[in-house]
């Protein structure tokens, strides 16, 4: 039995995709204290070139900043202005401030992403601040160094009350350690050597008992939670494939009107040249400062994507943010966006589809016996099994009115062994034992005793019911069987059948027979399910999915799951799993849930969902920008009638657009932090859900609110 | 007026029911499945094969088949240059026209090597006989035929497959596709009384006074013209192009030639449709152009059918617009020509461009921003589906997975080559050479100030940049600013997009094709054709809002307020 704390997993509630955990109590603590005078103070400090050239949509605005500031100081600077200077001096000012405050919004908007992830970060590097290891040297002396200068290979011997140095296997010792500044489970762990999973301790968690050898695993700053630190941090996010693809559009997009805006004046010139001859200098000169170089690139900064490409950075982080927020850890951006592309999850039965225990559900009699008697001889044979499936056994005789005496005999516990494969009590000559079939027929066979025909129909029965038989007998007499079923978690049929409507597939594997993994299968809502697997299946069934051009992912936490992880395109280790399945694995669950592999895939929808909405909002945005600016810049030329708005002036017209590209991205950050709301539904569902949102609403938004705008300025 | 709405409709529906036969044609003849020229070309093209020592059997990738249209492209544009300087000393040349100047030699080589076909000089006047069907018409089935051995690389790529080999769907797309039908259609136009002759001028009395006599030029023009509409050249044999009668003598052979512009680009969707073995995809896409075709017709046809408000006031009733039109063809036959002939970047025209209403300004210049009304020779269907490619990309993330389309993830390389391709070139291409026009003194050659002089400079750029090739006319476009801008114009774009193209169908076909799941986007619904459409106005027509807002539509005004 994995230590794997079962209660954990059982008692959580299944959440419903897309919202967020209510109770994360016990991860640690961020304090979010100042986060946002924080976050001002950075947008600030982001204004350097150095920083802004990273982003190059908003350096494009940057630039045009320093221009109309400029032209306000002197606004003849490029070419005298026909309009009165004043006038054109508080326009050109007005402008420079909006686009200031634009920029600024923009750098809000990443700052407050990446204090979010700070806070996250601080509260884990808490548990990380130096420690002092004892290290072992080989000739056996124990030598004091920094924490810090530990290296992949190095033994150190940890004694209770420490902090373990460094992420690393025990080879020596047993102990119980408290994880929950990782994990935020308060039982402490037992740890000692050998056993797959609980031999390997991580850096931060504190021993609390006895004395461990360790062996440390992980360079400094290259254990998990330093990679972690720097991920929520965004100091070494990469940007994904998705966001690159991204970022080339919008700065295709910043070039076309770059282009379009600086063949304007040239445009608009000769036309004015032509109204001064045949409408006079008045309506020429109009046109004219309606073109003045403040005004386009008022324009430009209208028509590029300012509200994604302001945003889209904050997006990346808080998609990141919200991974750690599920107490994952993710080595790359990278592996989050690939949870929304997953194909196909392959999920362990155990622990991830049912719960870890089986419970007995009914005693079946053979032999002609009854039930009551049964009942007997399974609470004499359980009297001492400690594990679950023995108490559950104990709790269905008792409740079918077993009793057992010892009156005073010596009775002996006899323990399950993998060899024997049965468990059971002696009491004075008598020999109560359960087991597998095979097992308990082989030893009634070697009392002497005969092997009811009916047994095999009650192993039969119990098998297509989906549940794991155990003899039981006496002696040499078999006295029934009982059943162990498996249960099924809650509300996973519903996430599965979600899942099925997002064109997610689930494989089950199982080391159960076919029969009894089919009626799980079915009983669970999967798709296809793999039986007496081995784990070569496990990494063969991936295979063959991703030969099909799937993308798979997987959890596991044992090291012969290694591979597998490695091999899949989302691999989650859990963290009381082995050295070697975090190190293969692309992440890493604190809780160690595999339930939760559901919930990542979609964290990555919603990241990229967000993205896109807001991608297509912004685009969408421009139909109305456009209407309010070009027929009133160019109203000399007698197209006024196409202000279908009907804004005041031109400079109220350019001034209510600025304002409304500026204030949009500060009203979109809680929606870009949060991630749009998503819902299991199918990708034309969404399409028609998320266009008629963002795309319909991207075109209709901005005309009511730049004449709002309009209404309320009091430009002429 | 309603016999001029069922002549449009009439003609529509033609095209449509010849769509899916030829375009199971072309696909019969591009996938290589027997079609009835076998037994006689088959032996013809192997023995071309083997003594231009082309690999037939070799499969290109994608940058090797941009190489190849690249050099044989530049190979062909030397040979014509070559022959128009010369053609004084060549044959067939019974006018003694002597060699044009080296800057029109050169914007007509590159104008048809590119399958533009802008001319800035008047055919009877400028080029040879020999010149006109040695280099010209040579130029136009092989430009026509390039485009299509692009469009079918391109669709081979999308779904999947090799791009193939430039040389041998170059060759077929001429022996199985254009020669045998410009053959028939050849003959159909003689029969309704197109020329075909070798011989000179016709030196003829005139009616009123037989004492003076007139040249009446003429030549091999039928076999010149068919070419001309289904190759979408466009170039004409004489000046005023498909209005001259000997050119264009009736309504029955404008029918003709209506049909024949408008049938490769409409049926290669359909081809497509075969090719990625969904014909729902390519009907949706079939319609929603057909949908913005159609109304591009009816926003012109009605222009010119009110007429002018200034002309219709003197005149004291509403009569349509026939300024520049042939009276044979009338309002409805000229629209619809119009519209066509910007929208298959053939750029044929039976009637002055210039002279239409501002409606028609706007939807002839509409149709070569945009390119993807059919667009040109295989390029428009390539163009469309780079579009749609680019659609998936802007709102497919909204179904939370990396966008695919046919099941080919969209990267970062794609929406590099897609987004160049069609949002980048084209801006460069027509704005920035008419913002140096407007603005270098004395290079314009506008005769129409004004709103209607912005016009004729933007369309004169966006016809070279989308390889249309007709003209607004009214433009003094012979001189070597002319000359050289168009050139540069014509070049980028033709090449660049080619290229990209090629690419992008190169890194598309090499990508492991993904499953379609329920979480898949799928492109062929309602629902995406309409997100496709508001992509393509919003992505490639808005970039153009601000100059059409000072060209046609604030003529249009003008024209109502009657200021100016």
């Amino acid at each position: 039995m994995k230590t794997r704390n079962e209660s954990s997993t059982s008692s959580r509630p299944i959440r419903l995709p897309g919202r967020r955990r209510g109770d994360r109590s016990h991860t640690p603590k961020a304090d979010r204290k100042g986060l946002y005078q924080r976050a001002i103070r950075e947008s600030f400090v982001k204004l350097t070139p150095r920083i802004a050239v990273r982003n190059p949509v908003m350096f494009v605005v940057w630039l045009g900043t320093i221009v109309t500031l400029l032209v306000t100081i002197n606004p003849n600077l490029f070419g005298s202005v026909q309009a009165d200077i004043g006038q054109q001096r508080l326009l050109n000012g007005i402008i420079t401030l909006i686009l200031f405050f634009t920029i600024l919004f923009a750098n809000f908007a990443e700052a407050v992403a990446e204090g979010r992830g700070k806070a996250q970060a601080d509260a884990l590097r808490s548990t990380r601040s130096d420690t002092v290891a004892r290290k072992l040297s080989p000739d056996g002396s124990v030598q004091d160094i920094s924490s810090t200068k530990l290296r992949r290979g190095d033994q150190v011997k940890v004694i209770a009350g420490d902090m373990v140095p460094a992420d690393g296997d025990v080879i020596q010792g047993i102990g119980s350690v408290d994880e929950s500044a990782i994990t935020g489970e308060s039982a402490p762990v037992l740890k000692q050597p050998g056993t797959d999973i609980a031999s390997s301790v991580t850096g931060g968690t504190r021993l609390l008992s006895d004395e461990l050898i360790v062996r440390i695993t992980s360079d400094p700053g290259q254990g998990f939670i330093d990679r972690m630190i720097s991920l929520v941090e965004g100091a070494e996010r990469s940007k994904t494939p998705n966001e690159i693809a991204l970022t080339v559009l919008l700065a295709v997009l910043t070039q076309v009107f770059l282009i379009v805006v600086a063949t304007t004046p040239s445009v608009s010139g000769y036309i004015a040249g032509f109204l001064d001859g045949v409408a006079g200098a008045t309506t020429g000169n109009n046109l004219r400062t309606g073109t003045s170089i403040a005004i386009l690139i008022a324009l430009l900064v209208a028509l590029i994507p300012t509200t994604i490409g302001g945003l889209l950075s904050a997006i990346g982080i808080a998609g990141m943010d919200r991974v750690a927020q599920f107490n994952v850890i993710a080595t790359s951006g990278r592996a989050v966006e690939a949870c929304g592309d997953v194909n196909t999850l392959v999920l362990d039965k155990t622990g991830t589809i049912t719960l870890g225990n089986r419970l007995a559900d009914e005693f079946i009699p053979v032999n002609g016996h009854s039930v009551p008697e049964v009942a007997d001889i399974c609470l004499a044979a359980s009297v001492f099994d400690e594990t679950p499936e023995g108490r559950s056994i104990v709790q269905l005789a008792q409740k079918l009115g077993a009793k057992f005496d010892l009156d005073g005999q010596p009775a002996e516990g006899i323990e399950f062994s993998a060899r024997t494969r049965m468990s059971g009590t002696d009491l004075d000559s008598k020999e109560y034992r359960k087991g597998a079939v095979d097992a308990i027929k082989g030893f009634v066979r070697s009392r002497g005793g005969q092997v009811p025909t009916t047994l095999d129909e009650a192993y039969e029965r119990v098998s297509r019911l989906g549940g794991t038989p155990l003899a039981v007998c006496q002696g040499n007499e078999i006295y029934g069987v009982i059943y162990l079923k498996d249960i099924v978690k809650t509300g996973l049929r519903e996430r599965f059948d979600q899942l099925r409507r997002m064109g997610v597939k689930t494989i089950m594997l199982t080391g159960d027979n076919r029969i009894t993994a089919s009626v799980i299968a079915q009983e669970a809502g999967v798709d296809d399910f793999i039986a007496e697997a081995t784990p070569e299946d496990k990494i063969n069934v991936i295979r063959s999915e991703q030969a099909q051009g799937k993308l798979v992912a997987m959890t596991g936490d044992g090291t012969n799951d290694a591979p597998a992880l490695a091999q899949a395109n989302v691999g989650v280790a859990m963290n009381s799993g082995t050295q070697a399945a975090k190190e293969a694995a692309n992440m890493v669950d604190l809780d160690s849930d595999p339930t939760k592999l559901i919930d990542l895939v979609t964290i990555g929808k919603q990241l990229l969902i967000t993205r896109g909405a807001l991608t297509t909002f912004s685009v969408a945005n421009d139909i109305a920008k456009y209407f309010a600016i070009i027929p009133t810049i160019f109203a000399a030329a007698g197209i006024g009638a196409l202000n279908i708005m009907g804004l005041k002036s031109a400079q109220s017209a350019i001034v209510s657009a600025l304002i409304y590209n500026a204030l949009i991205i500060p009203v979109l950050i809680p929606l870009a932090l949060r991630g749009v709301q998503f819902r299991p539904l199918t990708a034309d569902q969404l399409l028609q859900r998320n266009m008629l949102i963002y795309g319909l609403g991207g075109i209709i938004a901005p005309f009511i609110a730049i004449k709002a705008i309009d209404l309320i300025l009091p430009l002429s | 007026m309603l016999q001029g709405w069922i002549q449009i409709a009439l003609t529509l529906l033609i095209v449509v029911a010849i769509t899916p036969f030829f375009g199971r044609y072309m696909a019969r003849v591009f996938v290589g499945q027997r079609t009835i020229f076998d037994s006689v070309l088959n032996p013809l093209e192997r023995t071309f094969f083997l003594l231009s020592g082309v690999r037939a059997r070799e499969e290109m990738t994608g940058w090797q088949y941009a190489r190849a249209v690249l050099y044989s492209n530049l190979a062909m544009l030397v040979f014509i240059y070559l022959i128009f300087m010369f053609q004084g000393v060549l044959p067939f040349n019974p006018t003694g026209l002597s060699a044009p100047s080296w800057d029109l030699a050169l914007h007509t080589a590159i104008s048809f090597v590119t399958n533009t076909n802008q001319q800035h000089y008047s055919g009877e006047t400028t080029y040879s006989y020999f010149s006109q069907f040695a280099a010209l018409g040579f130029m136009m089935f092989t430009s026509a035929a390039t485009g299509i051995a692009v469009a079918i690389a391109f669709i081979r790529g999308l779904t999947g497959k090799p791009l193939g080999n430039f040389y041998v769907d170059l060759t077929q797309a001429i022996t199985r596709i254009l020669l045998p039908i410009s053959i028939v259609g050849a003959m159909i136009l003689m029969a309704a009384g197109v020329p075909e002759t070798l011989a000179g001028p016709a030196i003829v009395p005139t009616l009123e006074n037989p004492g003076i006599s007139q040249a009446i030029a003429r030549g091999p023009v039928a076999h010149y013209e068919i070419i001309k509409e289904l190759g979408e050249n466009g170039g004409g044999f004489f000046g005023i192009n498909s209005a001259h009668p000997f050119e264009n003598p009736n309504g029955f052979t404008n029918l003709v030639e209506i049909v024949a512009l408008l049938s490769v680009p409409t049926s290669l969707i359909y081809t497509f449709g075969l090719f990625a073995n969904n014909r729902k995809q390519a009907w949706l896409i079939y319609s929603m152009v057909m949908i913005i075709f159609v109304g591009f017709i009816v926003i012109t046809a009605i222009g010119e059918y009110d007429g002018n408000p200034a002309v219709n006031t003197l005149l004291g009733n509403q009569q349509p617009n026939l300024e520049g039109k042939e009276v044979r063809f009338g309002w409805a036959q000229s629209a619809l020509f119009a519209v066509s002939t910007t929208a298959t970047m053939c750029g044929a025209v039976n009637a002055l461009h210039d002279s239409f209403m501002p409606n028609g300004g706007f939807v002839t210049l509409s149709n070569m921003f945009l390119q993807i009304v059919w667009g040109g020779q295989g390029t428009g269907t390539a163009y469309l589906f780079a579009y749609l490619i680019l659609a998936v990309f802007v709102t497919g993330l909204m179904v939370g997975r990396t966008p695919e389309f046919l099941g080919r993830k969209i990267e970062k390389r794609e929406v590099v080559l897609a987004s160049f391709l069609i949002l980048l070139v084209h801006p460069i291409a027509i704005l920035i050479p008419t913002a140096l026009t407007l603005t270098i003194p004395g290079v314009s050659g506008i005769t129409n100030p004004g709103f209607h002089g912005l016009s004729q400079v933007v369309y004169e750029y966006a016809s070279a940049a989308a390889n249309n090739g007709s003209g607004f006319e009214g433009l003094d476009d012979g001189t070597l600013w002319w000359n050289l801008s168009a050139s540069f114009s014509l070049l980028a774009g033709r090449y660049i997009p080619i290229v990209a193209l090629l690419l992008l169908a190169d890194s598309m076909s090499r990508k492991q094709p993904v499953p379609a799941t329920a979480g898949t986007l799928r492109t062929d619904t309602g629902l995406f054709t309409g997100v496709t459409a508001g992509v393509i106005l919003i992505l490639g027509a808005l970039t153009f809002f601000p100059v059409l807002a000072l060209g046609p539509v604030a003529e249009a005004f003008q024209i109502v307020k009657g200021i100016g």
